[in-house]
Order: structure tokens, then C-alpha cells, then sequence
């Protein structure tokens, strides 16, 4: 167990109303492949539950729709969170859980970068590098205790 | 008259399918595809096994999957390199171990195991004579191991002085200098004085190095140049004096001689030079790129060209991409979408390969 938290006292926020995916324009053809878009990547990553509350990411505005890149055309995917204080050290497990999230859910064409918001870490930097480094991911998710931690976070009791 | 003047493309030979995860790197035998002898490589992947390819030299012209060697590492297998002879094999992998595996008729013995690094072991490399192995991994060091008789290693030093975890390592072709290259975005070199291993020269961000993780390395043929690749999305060719290389101590510093941008997309996982001058490189946008050197612009110094692009030659990154030994260049490529795909780099105006 963590015996201090991190971030001790969290501001939690409302949910965003979840809409429903717009129909296809085109009814003639309903096995047309529809583009992935923003809210669909966001509705993968809403409600991955915080390292150390009982809060979704979405709750704490860790992470948000607009902080959501997609270009379907491209298969490229960019999440920029922001981890509620600037030292969070779990930074890194959030981080991993967004790319296992998004590796489980996008088809495998895509490419996805995970970052920071600019700013919002004081090791900015080095963060990004590590959860944009494959290998070192990886390497962590053949960590046992690693990937319990991710897989907690992903467990779907926080939806 | 250069081949390639008139132009040249990648003849897909064979998608050679098997490992049941992404697969990191493969190694050719260089004692294959000689005098008779059909061309062999292993591959080693996510699951954790090395798989050992035969190609068969009938009118099919296929590829067989001759060997799995399985249950010795439990966890990924991330580099593979058969010594100098073709006998042995090294298999660096995250459970923190390599092993040495010897072709006994056919079948793989693991002969010897070497453990010393804290966790993952990401490279493995020989020296040109085959009595000097290096292994590096995220403990951030580079040990050196010595080949004793009856198949035991001994391991004569650890090199610290990467500041971060150690992506690969590649002996020089011809000399004992050994080169590293780091999550720290630096290349070391390392040399032997009298026993005592030491880092002669780091080729950082300060003279002209990359500004980010250098994933991989390759010399050209005659050992004086050597290319590296990184995820800040360049090539960097780099260059020594082969003259002062290989009198007295073997060692001559190395400077930056150009740097090749605007081609890759993408962290550049891989790049092989070619004994005939042709640089592949391979990358996380699922492209393969050849550079040669450009004749033409000896006026502002040697500069090098794109040759070739090919665009989705897998369907998923690409970690690794190698050049046959032999009379016949063949180009394997692996990749996270777990296939190895066999490739000939044809001229288009004479229809032959390279």
C-alpha cells in the first residue's frame, strides 16, 4: 500500500455527459468502415481509474476530449494528460495505462504518442521519453507488478 | 558505372511468418551463403524464442524454419548475433541472461549461460576473431566477456559511463574497439590499453551527435565509417583515419561527417551498411530507406542520397533490418506486425540485383 499519497486531496470534477455516436450519414452501406475519431479515443481512455484514487482520469481531468489527436487518414493518435501535481510520480503507471488502453482498443496501423501536457511535470521531458521509448515499455509490461497495477487501473468497475 | 543509376526496387521474395509476437532482431550466419553452403539467419522475438531460418536452394527457392529455441530465456528475446565462425550463437535477453547456443548437428545446445546484469541485457556482439563477446542493458553498463575453453566466459570488465540504459552494442570490423550507443543519446567507444578497458571518445550532442535516444549502429565495409540511427529522426555518418586505426594502438578518434535528415517519420530502429556501400535503414513508420554515397557532390565534401523508400513494407513498425553475407544480397526486415520479410534491392535498368 501507499503510505502517503501523492496528491492527498484531489479536486474531483463531473463527469462529461456521454453522447451517443452519431449514426453514419450513409445508410446504404452499414459495414462501411467508419473513421475513428476524437470521441471515440476519448471514450477508450474516459474512465481508466487513477494509480491511487477511486477517480477515472476523466474525474480528475487528467485527461479531457480536447487533449485527444486523431488523424484516421494518418492511423496517428497523440493523448496529452495532465497529472494533477507537478511532482506525480505516477505519471509514468498513467502514461502506461493510456498506451496499454489504446493498444488493446485502436487497430494495430496506429501510431500513438502519449505525453504530458507541457508545463504540468517538472520532469517533463524525461517522462515523455521514457512512455514513448517501446522498449523500455515493453520491458515494463513483463514486470508483473507493473502490470498489475496498469491492469487495476483498467479493471471496468469504474465506469 | 554505378548499378543503381538507373534506378532500382524492392522485390518482396518472402513474408516468412511464425513468431507469435513482435519480433525484435535477427542476425545472419556469415558463414552462409557461400561456396554451396544455403544462407541461414535467427530471428528472437516477444515470445521469448530464436527461430533459425534455412533458405532452400531448390527451384521453389523457399525458407524453412529449421530450429525454435524455446524454453531457456522467459522473457523477450531482444538480440541475436552468431560468432565469426557461424558456430555459436548469442541471445541477449530481458530475463537479465544470455545464452550461447551451439549447432550440434543440426539441433541447438544451450552450451553456456552468462548472467552479471541487473535486468534486461538489449545487445549482444562478437569481435571480429570470436574470442571477445559485449552485452549491454538497462543496468547502463557494457561488460565484456572472453571466450576460455570448453565453451566458458569470463568476464574480463564492466564499463560504466552511460548515464542512462545502453541500446546497443557492435564491435569494429577488423580492430578490438568496441561502440556503444544509449537511451543517454551519446556513442562511446571503448578501447582496450594494456588490459584495462576505457572509454577513449563520447560522440554526443556537443560535436554534431544526436539530441536523442541512438538505437543502432553499422560500419561500412573497410571499418572507417561508421553510421548511426535515432529516434531524433536522423542518420549520422561518422569517420576516422583508417591508416592510424590500424597502427599502433588501434585507435583513431572519430568526427561527424554529415548528418541525413527530413527522410524517416519516425524513431529510426535500425540501420545495416552493405559490404557494397548501401545503407539501409529501417524505422517505426514502416518504411525501409537506402542511402548511397552522392558522387556529385564531392565539392561541398562527401554527402550521401536517398536511393530508395519503400513505404509500408511492414504493417507495423520495423526494429530491424540486415543484409546477407554472401554473393547474393538479400535484405530481411522484422517488425512488431511478427513477420520477417526476405527482400532483393533490384536495378531496375540491368534487372539484377546488388
Amino acid at each position: 500500500m501507499v503510505s502517503e499519497l501523492i496528491n492527498a486531496n484531489p479536486i474531483v470534477y463531473e463527469k462529461k455527459e456521454r453522447r451517443a455516436r452519431s449514426a453514419p450519414s450513409d445508410y446504404s452501406d452499414e459495414y462501411a468502415a467508419e473513421p475513428i475519431d476524437q470521441q471515440e479515443v476519448f471514450d477508450h481512455v474516459r474512465d481508466i481509474k487513477d494509480p491511487e484514487h477511486p477517480y477515472s482520469l476523466e474525474e480528475l481531468k487528467v485527461i479531457t476530449e480536447d487533449a485527444i489527436e486523431v488523424d484516421d487518414v494518418q492511423s496517428y493518435v497523440r493523448v496529452t494528460f495532465t497529472p494533477t501535481v507537478e511532482h506525480c510520480s505516477m505519471a509514468t503507471i498513467i502514461g502506461l495505462c493510456l498506451r496499454v488502453k489504446l493498444l488493446r482498443s485502436l487497430p494495430s496501423r496506429y501510431k500513438v504518442d502519449i505525453r504530458v501536457a507541457p508545463g504540468s511535470h517538472a520532469s517533463e521531458a524525461s517522462v515523455n521519453k521514457q512512455l514513448n521509448d517501446k522498449e523500455r515499455v515493453a520491458a515494463a509490461l513483463e514486470n508483473p507488478n507493473l502490470v498489475d497495477m496498469v491492469d487495476e487501473c483498467l479493471a471496468p468497475s469504474y465506469g | 558505372m554505378e548499378l543503381y543509376e538507373g534506378g532500382c526496387d524492392l522485390k518482396l521474395l518472402e513474408t516468412l511468418e511464425g513468431h507469435s509476437d513482435r519480433v525484435w532482431s535477427l542476425a545472419w550466419n556469415p558463414a552462409t551463403g557461400a561456396s554451396g553452403t544455403p544462407l541461414v539467419f535467427a530471428s528472437c522475438s516477444g515470445d521469448k524464442t530464436v527461430r533459425i531460418w534455412e533458405h532452400t536452394p531448390s527451384p521453389s527457392a523457399t525458407w524453412t524454419c529449421k530450429a525454435i529455441l524455446e524454453d531457456t530465456h522467459t522473457r523477450t528475446v531482444r538480440s541475436c548475433a552468431w560468432s565469426p565462425s557461424g558456430k555459436l550463437l548469442a541471445t541477449a535477453s530481458f530475463d537479465a541472461t544470455t545464452a550461447i547456443w551451439e549447432n550440434v548437428g543440426g539441433d541447438y545446445e544451450c552450451v553456456s549461460t552468462l548472467e552479471g546484469h541487473e535486468n534486461e541485457v538489449k545487445s549482444v556482439s562478437w569481435n571480429a576473431s570470436g574470442t571477445l563477446l559485449a552485452t549491454c542493458g538497462r543496468d547502463k553498463s557494457v561488460w565484456i566477456w572472453e571466450m576460455q575453453p570448453g565453451n566458458e566466459f569470463e568476464c574480463v570488465s564492466v564499463l560504466q559511463g552511460h548515464t542512462q540504459d545502453v541500446k546497443m552494442v557492435q564491435w569494429h570490423p577488423s580492430t578490438d574497439v568496441l561502440f556503444s550507443c544509449s537511451y543517454d543519446n551519446t556513442i562511446k567507444v571503448w578501447a582496450d590499453d594494456d588490459d584495462d578497458w576505457q572509454c577513449v571518445q563520447t560522440l554526443g550532442e556537443p560535436n554534431n551527435g544526436h539530441s536523442s535516444t541512438v538505437w543502432a549502429l553499422t560500419f561500412n565495409a573497410s571499418g572507417d565509417k561508421m553510421v548511426t540511427c535515432s529516434d531524433d529522426l536522423t542518420l549520422k555518418i561518422w569517420e576516422t583515419d583508417n591508416v592510424q586505426m590500424h597502427s599502433g594502438d588501434g585507435y583513431a578518434p572519430w568526427r561527424h561527417l554529415c548528418t541525413l535528415t527530413g527522410y524517416h517519420d519516425r524513431t529510426i530502429f535500425s540501420v545495416h551498411w552493405s559490404s557494397g556501400g548501401i545503407i539501409a535503414s529501417g524505422a517505426a513508420d514502416d518504411a525501409i530507406r537506402f542511402f548511397v554515397g552522392n558522387k556529385d557532390g564531392l565539392a561541398d565534401g562527401p554527402s550521401y542520397k536517398l536511393l530508395l523508400k519503400k513505404e509500408k513494407a511492414h504493417d507495423m513498425d520495423i526494429n530491424s533490418v540486415q543484409w546477407s553475407p554472401g554473393e547474393k544480397r538479400l535484405l530481411a526486415s522484422v517488425s512488431d506486425d511478427g513477420v520477417i520479410k526476405i527482400w532483393e534491392l533490384v536495378s531496375l535498368s540491368t534487372g539484377n540485383g546488388y
